[in-house]
């Protein structure tokens, strides 16, 4: 049984189809790029993943024990988060709060977990310090490590390296890279770097208002869009 | 000092100002604590536009000659749902809500007034606060709300944290986060009309936003920002009701000044602060 799967599924808003028919699997250890355009329905298709968003028709499935409430999400960086203040422990720590059922207060468990992913992430020295005088990478593994917090089996990161440096760019792909091979955790990734896409996946979803490919990444590279693609990147 | 003493000792003896003064103290502390929440979603001005729902139902209840705390608690806590609801759907921002019920029930209040020839000086209450004409079982209820709202303050403390810095993610990993946007709506709206009474529909907000944006001077943690912010409100509270007992002013008003002074002064030093530590 896949982690998550969409069996014809339709997303639309106020009545406007904005993506169409996405047919697809993840299964356990998969890490999938999601490519395409900007308004292509990426994000559409995130907050359907995550249920914040109903298909019009079609479903989406998670299985293999995962609720929809398990899955780890690092959303793309907010204006919202600026001046706010809260320690990086405090940001972490709120990724347990689905452990915590009807407990109004953490627990000595959900307090070790917390370390424990920010120990992954090697922000603990930074523990202490407040979330928005970090610097843009160091943000995006807070909150990497609270999406950790919040799931055993799936994360599902949205541009998890948008407005980041090349080296910093790098060092996360390696991280998520890390957490996917070493720990055994699935990955659904929203991308637009496709060289990135194409070098850590192993498989990729292409949408355009419809899903216009699904497949393992080696089949990606050999097939029209890939060509296009990654022929368009080399001649930038 | 000791001419002081005896003179508030005086005043004590008055069986309603210790009353007054300790519901007072209490629903600053709730006002403080729903500030931070509501600072930081960028919805300080939700308490300005419930008290002044607060002053509309004020009228009707004085018009149908009963007191006004069992109107004005289901209107306002009503007020509260539809503001949010308003500003979530999306089709009118929050702001503009706020501004449009708030300025219609001022306007419906003043409107009552006028032609039920209420006199001012009640309407002066109803705007600038009195702690002398409430009565005991109105503190008792007053009383229980408040401490209704800060116990459930803390029980939801971790929620409203995870709501208030990410509803997206919060929402994601199955916090309901409508629920607990609705729950600080709730105890928003209570403190609201608990505090009305001593504040005034006018100058109630500025409990809610003062000690917040003080503690945010020189805090960096949120659950330090909530502590402090408790802590400044009851200083300045205190400080605020004896100023105006001795002096025969309003309460509210010299609460609200003592507020704004420490929030001058505090952000005074934490610019001198920052600037020293940028030189070295």
């Amino acid at each position: 049984m896949a982690l998550i799967k969409c069996n014809n599924a339709c997303f639309g808003y106020d009545g406007t189809p904005v993506l169409t028919d996405v047919n697809f699997a993840v299964n356990k250890g998969d890490y999938l790029c999601i490519v395409g355009e900007n308004g292509s329905g990426k994000s559409t298709l995130i907050k359907g993943l995550l249920k914040l968003k109903t298909p019009v028709s079609g479903t989406v499935e998670t299985g293999d024990g995962l609720l929809s409430t398990e899955i780890g999400y690092l959303p793309q960086q907010s204006e919202a988060q600026k001046n706010f203040p809260a320690s990086v422990y405090e940001v972490v720590l709120s990724g347990r709060l689905n452990s915590c059922h009807r407990r109004p207060f953490f627990s000595a468990e959900d307090k070790k977990a917390a370390n424990e992913k920010l120990e992954l992430m090697g922000m603990s020295d930074m523990k202490k310090r407040c979330y928005h005088e970090l610097s843009g990478g160091q943000q995006q593994r807070v909150l990497l490590a609270r999406a950790l917090c919040a799931t055993k089996k799936l994360l599902l990161l949205d541009e998890p390296v948008a407005g980041l440096d090349p080296i910093v760019t790098n060092d996360m792909y390696k991280l998520i890279e890390k957490i996917n091979k070493e720990h055994g955790i699935t990955i659904i990734m929203v991308s637009h770097d496709i060289a990135a896409a194409v070098k850590y996946s192993t498989h990729i979803l292409q949408l355009g208002h419809k899903q216009l490919f699904f497949g393992s990444t080696s089949e990606y590279t050999k097939s029209n869009w890939g060509k296009t693609f990654l022929g368009g990147e080399e001649n930038v | 000092m000791s001419e002081i003493l005896s003179r508030i000792a005086d005043y004590f003896a008055v069986a309603s100002i210790p009353r007054a003064f300790i519901l007072g103290l209490v629903v600053s502390v709730c006002a403080s604590l729903l500030g931070v929440s509501l600072v930081l979603k960028r919805y300080s001005m939700i308490g300005d536009g419930l008290a002044h729902v607060g002053y509309g139902t004020l009228t009707v209840a004085y018009v149908l000659n009963t007191e006004s705390i069992y109107i004005s608690i289901p209107v306002v806590v009503a007020a509260a749902f539809f503001l949010l609801r308003l500003s979530e759907n999306g089709k009118i921002k929050g702001d503009s809500a706020i501004a449009i019920v708030s300025s219609t029930s001022l306007a419906l209040g003043t409107f009552i007034t006028y032609i039920t020839n209420n006199n001012t000086a009640d309407v002066c209450n109803y705007l600038f606060g009195s702690m002398l004409n409430i009565k005991k079982d109105v503190a008792i209820l007053s009383m229980i709300l408040s401490v209704v709202v800060i116990v459930f303050f803390v029980l939801l403390y971790n929620r409203i944290f995870a709501v208030t810095f990410d509803e997206t993610f919060a929402k994601a990993t199955g916090t309901k986060a409508g629920l607990y946007n609705s729950a600080i709506a709730l105890l928003t709206a209570i403190t609201v009309v608990v505090g009305m009474k001593i504040m005034g529909a006018m100058l109630i907000s500025s409990l809610i936003i003062f000690p917040s944006l003080t503690s945010m001077r020189f805090c960096k943690h949120f659950k330090a920002v909530v502590i402090y912010s408790a802590i400044i409100s009851f200083i300045c509270y205190i400080i605020g009701f004896f100023t105006a007992l001795l002096t025969g002013t309003p309460t509210g008003a010299g609460i609200v000044l003592i507020n704004a002074a420490i929030f001058i002064i505090v952000s005074l030093i934490t610019a001198i602060y920052k600037r020293k530590g940028l030189k070295k």
